[in-house]
């Protein structure tokens, strides 16, 4: 016997009200009119209600006036059932006829209420194993991808037909002269800055005329190739994993390996080509105009003529400074191009998949620009360039 | 006679007045049955299905559900639920985060009580123990009848399916068949299916449609038993897999 089971009056009154009611009346649950998933929510809380004195023994879900009853509803009716049977008290769904009784067997209103197992929690020391696992697995990815980079060039150096070369002047198209104009204002306005903010220095000296020597040495050198790249990181580096990884998705790299085409030597080798062809001339143009940027303002606020600055420009900078700049992003391009295609190559799951990987392609690129710039200013400084 | 559950007058549909798929089409659907469109390959059976559920605008003509023309999709629920061909389920959400979803909008019950809901569906299209996977680990049969599940979740009395049956192994669909069969008897669900599976078409149908690509029309409709003996080539053809006449 269920220990209190008192009569309770319908929880929900029939007439204008919904079109439903659920009463609980000593060792039954009594459902009546039409229980419909509109009404889920307040017959859940009816059910709960009527079920929440039930600690043991038996009652019964009495169907007997339920005009019309949905899945969804009948679904609730089961959890409930299944709830009232891990609580120790026995529940059957009784009365119903043919109709509601072909759903309730449809639902397993009539099956042996089934517990479900709970999830045991990740440990500590799993959840360690499984995240370094997880990393071995993406160096040994990276690895792989590397070595198959390897072979494809050597294939390609081999044989030089096979490289698919023809993409290249549309990449290039794509990747640099649609990135002129922002990687032009862009540079502009680091130079600009940077004069601007060495122009209220040296101006305390009278040292005006060095705002050229600063603004020229720094931009080829230092602001130029990093900015340049970080913008061809974003624009360029984020679309190549973006199309390769819904390549990828979409098994069209798969069809490729079928096909006989080795998509490392197919798509990424004319990506990475591009890319290293196409930053260190974006960089030049930012060489141009970041120091354009500071000869405005050293000729609006610090007095010094444009041929005065562009005469010690020419003093200040040597080749070597150029050469320097146009060598990191070299490197950099061919940084960013591998990542983006790895990443791309290495995408799973969907429309999600490849947003994580595209996110990826652009923290990782930055962190390796950044990393490979401060490795270039050392090793210039060893070699003295 | 009763009204009929959809109806469909007068429609022209197509990309513009240069590249019609189908003109002037008429056609119902009653209430409680299983309605197939069928057609050969590109004869326009999934843009069809695209104007039925007001995706897309006809060029002329009215498509009405229940004597209602169609509702705004963006602003309220719709009468119907829809599995298109390949699922589409989210694939940032597990398999039982895509059937609780709709619960979630349109149902105001606690989150144990969607749950619930949710894993009664999944269990309905036998896919009780998958529910924490993501769409990425299901196979092709799975997301299909998950996203039937996800369809039905908030009971709308009338299905859309894209293709239940395509590319699904001989068992699988024979199941899947029979869910929808089960769909119709016992939860009493009207289902519109586009489909070029003959089996499958033959075994659950009530009736059907021919879309004919040449002549932008529908050259058949009546049951699928019926229409194989027609005495159109073109539509005997179709339903008895004969090679076309050079």
């Amino acid at each position: 016997m269920v220990q209190s089971a008192p009569t309770s009056a319908p929880l929900e009154p029939r007439g204008k009200g919904p079109p439903f009611s659920i009463a609980r009346a000593d060792d039954a649950l009594r459902l009546r009119g039409e229980l419909r998933v509109d009404d889920a929510a307040a017959i859940w809380k009816g059910i709960s209600d009527g079920l929440a004195d039930a600690k043991q023994g038996r009652v019964d879900l009495d169907f007997s006036e339920v005009e019309v009853i949905d899945g969804a509803v009948m679904s609730l009716v089961v959890q409930a059932r299944a709830e009232l049977s891990a609580r120790g008290v026995r529940a059957e769904l009784v009365g119903a006829n043919e109709r509601v009784q072909a759903l309730v067997h449809l639902y397993g209103g009539d099956e042996k209420p089934a517990r479900r197992q709970r999830r045991k929690a990740e440990g500590f020391v799993e959840h360690v194993g499984r995240a370094t696992a997880d990393v071995l697995a993406a160096l040994r990815g990276v690895v792989s991808f590397l070595g198959s980079m390897a072979a494809a060039v050597v294939g390609v150096l081999r044989k030089p037909r096979s490289g698919n070369f023809g993409e290249i002047p549309a990449l290039v198209e794509r990747t640099g002269a649609d990135a002129i104009p922002i990687i032009v204002l862009l540079n502009f306005l680091l130079g600009f800055v940077m004069g601007f903010q060495a122009a209220r220095q040296l101006e305390k000296y009278g040292a005006n005329l060095y705002v050229a020597d600063l603004v020229g040495i720094s931009v080829t050198r230092e602001l130029a190739p990093l900015m340049t790249a970080i913008i061809v990181c974003g624009r360029s580096g984020a679309a190549f994993a973006a199309e390769l990884g819904t390549m990828r998705v979409s098994e069209e790299i798969d069809a490729l390996r079928t096909m006989g085409f080795g998509p490392v030597r197919y798509l990424v080798l004319p990506r990475t080509l591009s890319l290293m062809i196409v930053v260190p001339i974006l960089t030049l143009f930012g060489d141009i105009v970041g120091i354009l940027g500071g000869l405005i303002v050293a000729a609006t606020t610090l007095k010094v003529t444009p041929i005065a600055y562009l005469t010690e420009s020419r003093l200040a900078i040597t080749a070597r400074d150029v050469e320097s700049g146009l060598m990191k992003s070299v490197v950099f391009a061919l940084a960013i191009g591998l990542i983006a295609c790895q990443q791309g190559f290495a995408t799973s799951g969907g429309a999600q998949g490849v947003g994580r990987r595209t996110t990826s392609t652009v923290v990782t690129s930055l962190f390796a620009i950044v990393l490979i710039d401060a490795v270039f200013t050392v090793l210039y400084r060893v070699v003295g360039i | 006679m009763s009204e009929p559950f959809i109806e469909v007058s007068n429609l022209t549909i197509g990309w513009g007045p240069d590249a019609l798929l189908l003109e002037h089409a008429n056609f119902t659907v009653d209430e409680g049955e299983i309605f197939a469109i069928l057609g050969g390959s590109g004869s326009g059976k999934s843009t069809l299905l695209r104007y039925l559920i007001g995706l897309e605008r006809p060029l002329a003509g009215e498509v009405t559900i229940k004597g209602v023309g169609h509702p705004n999709l963006e602003v309220g629920r719709p009468p119907f639920g829809v599995m298109f061909q390949g699922g589409a389920l989210f694939g940032s959400m597990t398999l039982l985060e895509n059937v609780v979803l709709p619960l979630t909008e349109w149902v105001d019950v606690p989150v144990d009580a969607a749950t619930a809901m949710a894993r009664a569906k999944l269990k309905l299209v036998g896919l009780e123990g998958s529910g924490d996977k993501l769409p990425s680990e299901l196979s092709g049969g799975m997301k299909k009848r998950g996203a039937i599940a996800r369809a039905m979740a908030l009971e709308p009395p009338l299905l859309f399916l894209d293709e239940p049956s395509a590319g699904l192994d001989p068992v699988t669909s024979a199941e899947l068949d029979d869910l929808l069969l089960t769909l119709k008897s016992v939860v009493g669900v009207t289902l519109v299916i586009v489909s070029h599976e003959l089996a499958s078409i033959f075994k659950i149908a009530d009736r059907c449609i021919l879309l004919d690509k040449e002549t932008k029309s529908i050259i058949a409709a009546g049951p699928p038993s019926q229409l194989k003996e027609s005495d159109d080539p073109r539509v005997s053809d179709f339903f008895n897999r004969r090679p076309r006449a050079a």
